[in-house]
C-alpha cells in the first residue's frame, strides 16, 4: 500500500507492506536511524517520535496508521545551520546522557512534557517521562536537563516543523 | 518483532467498518489505538488476515452531557478523556482513571473503545466504568443496541460484543460532586494494576481479581445494609478468583483488594474526595 507523510518537514511517499511499523519505516525506508528500537514491546520509549503533535512509541504504530501525518524525529530538531534545539542543548549541558541509547526517545518525550507543562517540577518531569527507560539510570541529570530546557522558553516544548505539540 | 501479513482497510464510517467485519468474518479485526492489538500481533498471538482501522472515522471522539448521562465516543483517546473539562466536572473518576493508564505515549494512542472491547481484567478504565454503571452502545449490521455495563465484560478478552459489532459509545450516569476514589496498586511506574479498586456512590469494582473486571458485590450489599467501611471492605474479595503471576499470588491479591477497598471507601466518603 502507499503511505504519504511529512517527516521532519519533508514529504515522503512510499509503497510499503501494511504490517510495516513506523519505527522500521523511519529507520529502514527513510534511513533515519536516530530513532532507536530498544525493547520492541512498548515499554522503553527509545523509539519515541512526535506524530501530529503527540509523543508516540513508533514500535507500536503502523506506518499505515501514520499515513497523512506530520512526523518529527530527533533528526528534525536541529536548525539547518546545525543549531541544536533547546532540549538537545540542555541534555548536552546537563550531561543528560551516558551511553546515549535512550537519548533520542528521551529528548522527543521531554519536548512533549514541556508542551503540556512549560514549567514542570522534578516530580512532574519524572511522571511525564515514565514511559522512557534509561538503562544507564542517568535519570537525575535527565530531569535536570528538562527543567533547564524549560527555562529556555517555549521553543523547548516545540518542534521546528510547526506542529502544535500537545504532550 | 514483526506482525504477520494482513490486508489493511480504513473505513470512513461505522457502517463501512461493520460491513468489513461482516464480509471478512473471523479473519478480520478492528484496530483503534493499536496499543493492545499490535503488541499481540507482534508476538503473533493475534494474526488477523484483515485489519480494519477505525481510528480515522470522524465524530467518534467526544464527551458530552445528555440528560442524566455523560456520553463518550469510543474513539476518545485516553489523554483526551484525562483532560476533558466536561468529564472532570461530571464523572471525575473517569479522567482520573484515564490518567493512570500506562504512560503519556500510551495515552496518546489508546482509545476508550479499545480498552472496553479488549477486556483485560487489569484495565483501569473498564474498572471505573463498571463502578459507575451505565451502558456500552454498540453498532452491528442490524443497527445499534445498548449493553448494560454489568453484562459487558464476560471474561479474559471476552465481552458481550458480537463479532460484527463495533463499540461506538459509552454512557455513564453523571456523578458530579459525589465522592469517588480510584486506588491502583503497582510496583513500577507506568504499569498495569496488580489490583485496583474503583468506588463511587456505594458501588465498588475491582481490577485483576477475576477473569474480567468485577463488582465487589458482598461489599456493596454490606454497605447497603449499613455496615461500617471496615466491615464492608473486609468482604471485597468474596466471590473473586484472583490469578497468580510474578507480581502477586492470589492470597496477596485478596489482601490488596480488601485494603484498597477500605482506602477507596474512606476517600469516597470523606469530604474533598475528588482531590484524590
Ligand atoms: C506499555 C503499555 C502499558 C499499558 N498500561 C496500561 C495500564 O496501566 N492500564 C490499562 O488499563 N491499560 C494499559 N495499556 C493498554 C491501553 O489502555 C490500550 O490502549 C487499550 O487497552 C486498548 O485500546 P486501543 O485503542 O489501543 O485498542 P486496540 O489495540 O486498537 O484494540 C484492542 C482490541 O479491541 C478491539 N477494538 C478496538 N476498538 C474497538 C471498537 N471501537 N469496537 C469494538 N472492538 C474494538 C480490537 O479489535 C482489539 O481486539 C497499556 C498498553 C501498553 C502498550
Ligand atoms: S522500542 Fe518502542 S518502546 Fe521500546
Ligand atoms: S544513557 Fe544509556 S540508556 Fe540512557
Amino acid at each position: 500500500m502507499k503511505v504519504s507523510m511529512t517527516v521532519n518537514g519533508q514529504q515522503h511517499t512510499d509503497d510499503v507492506e501494511p504490517r510495516l511499523l513506523l519505527a522500521h519505516y523511519l529507520r529502514d525506508v527513510l534511513g533515519l536511524k536516530a530513532t532507536n528500537i530498544g525493547c520492541d514491546t512498548t515499554s522503553c520509549g527509545a523509539c519515541t517520535v512526535i506524530v501530529d503533535g503527540l509523543s508516540v512509541k513508533s514500535c507500536t504504530v503502523l506506518a499505515a496508521q501514520a499515513d497523512g501525518s506530520q512526523v518529527t524525529t530527533l533528526e528534525g530538531l536541529a536548525g539547518p545551520d546545525g543549531e541544536l534545539h533547546p532540549m538537545q542543548k540542555a541534555f548536552r549541558e546537563e550531561h543528560g546522557l551516558q551511553c546515549g541509547f535512550c537519548t533520542p526517545g528521551m529528548v522527543m518525550a521531554a519536548i512533549g512534557v514541556l508542551a503540556d507543562n512549560p514549567d514542570p517540577s522534578d516530580r512532574e518531569v519524572r511522571e511525564g517521562l515514565e514511559g522512557n527507560l534509561c538503562r544507564c539510570t542517568g535519570y537525575h541529570n535527565i530531569v535536570r536537563a528538562v527543567r533547564s530546557a524549560a527555562q529556555a522558553g517555549p521553543a523547548a516544548g516545540q518542534v521546528p516543523q510547526d506542529q502544535e505539540v500537545a504532550r | 518483532m514483526i506482525p504477520g501479513a494482513f490486508e489493511y482497510v480504513r473505513p470512513g464510517t461505522v457502517e463501512e467498518a461493520v460491513a468489513a467485519l461482516v464480509e471478512h468474518g473471523d479473519d478480520a479485526k478492528l484496530i483503534a489505538g493499536g496499543h493492545s492489538l499490535l503488541p499481540l500481533m507482534k508476538l503473533r498471538l493475534a494474526m488477523p488476515a484483515v485489519l480494519v482501522d477505525i481510528s480515522r472515522i470522524p465524530d467518534l471522539s467526544y464527551v458530552r452531557v445528555e440528560g442524566d448521562e455523560v456520553a463518550i465516543g469510543a474513539g476518545t483517546r485516553h489523554f483526551e478523556l484525562e483532560k476533558d473539562d466536561v468529564a472532570r466536572a461530571e464523572v471525575p473518576i473517569l479522567p482520573y482513571a484515564a490518567s493512570q493508564v500506562g504512560d503519556p505515549q500510551v495515552r496518546h494512542r489508546g482509545t476508550l473503545g479499545g480498552t472496553v472491547a479488549h477486556s483485560d481484567p487489569a484495565s483501569d478504565l473498564p474498572t471505573a466504568l463498571l463502578a459507575l454503571g451505565g451502558s456500552v452502545v454498540v453498532q452491528g449490521p442490524g443497527g445499534r443496541r445498548s449493553i448494560p455495563m454489568t453484562e459487558f465484560w464476560l471474561g479474559f478478552y471476552e465481552t458481550a460484543l458480537a463479532e460484527d459489532e463495533v463499540v461506538v459509545e459509552v454512557r455513564v450516569p453523571r456523578t458530579g460532586s459525589a465522592g469517588w476514589a480510584y486506588e491502583k496498586f503497582t510496583r513500577r511506574a507506568n504499569d498495569w494494576p496488580i489490583v485496583a479498586v474503583a468506588a463511587v456512590e456505594g458501588r465498588v469494582a475491582l481490577a485483576n481479581m477475576a477473569g474480567a473486571v468485577v463488582r465487589a458485590t458482598a461489599t456493596e450489599e454490606a454497605l447497603a445494609r449499613g455496615a461500617s467501611i471496615a466491615e464492608a471492605a473486609g468482604l471485597a474479595d468474596e466471590g473473586t478468583s484472583p490469578s497468580s503471576d510474578m507480581h502477586a499470588d492470589p492470597e496477596y491479591r485478596r489482601h490488596l483488594a480488601r485494603l484498597l477497598t477500605r482506602r477507596a471507601l474512606e476517600k469516597a466518603s470523606g469530604a474533598g474526595a475528588a482531590a484524590a
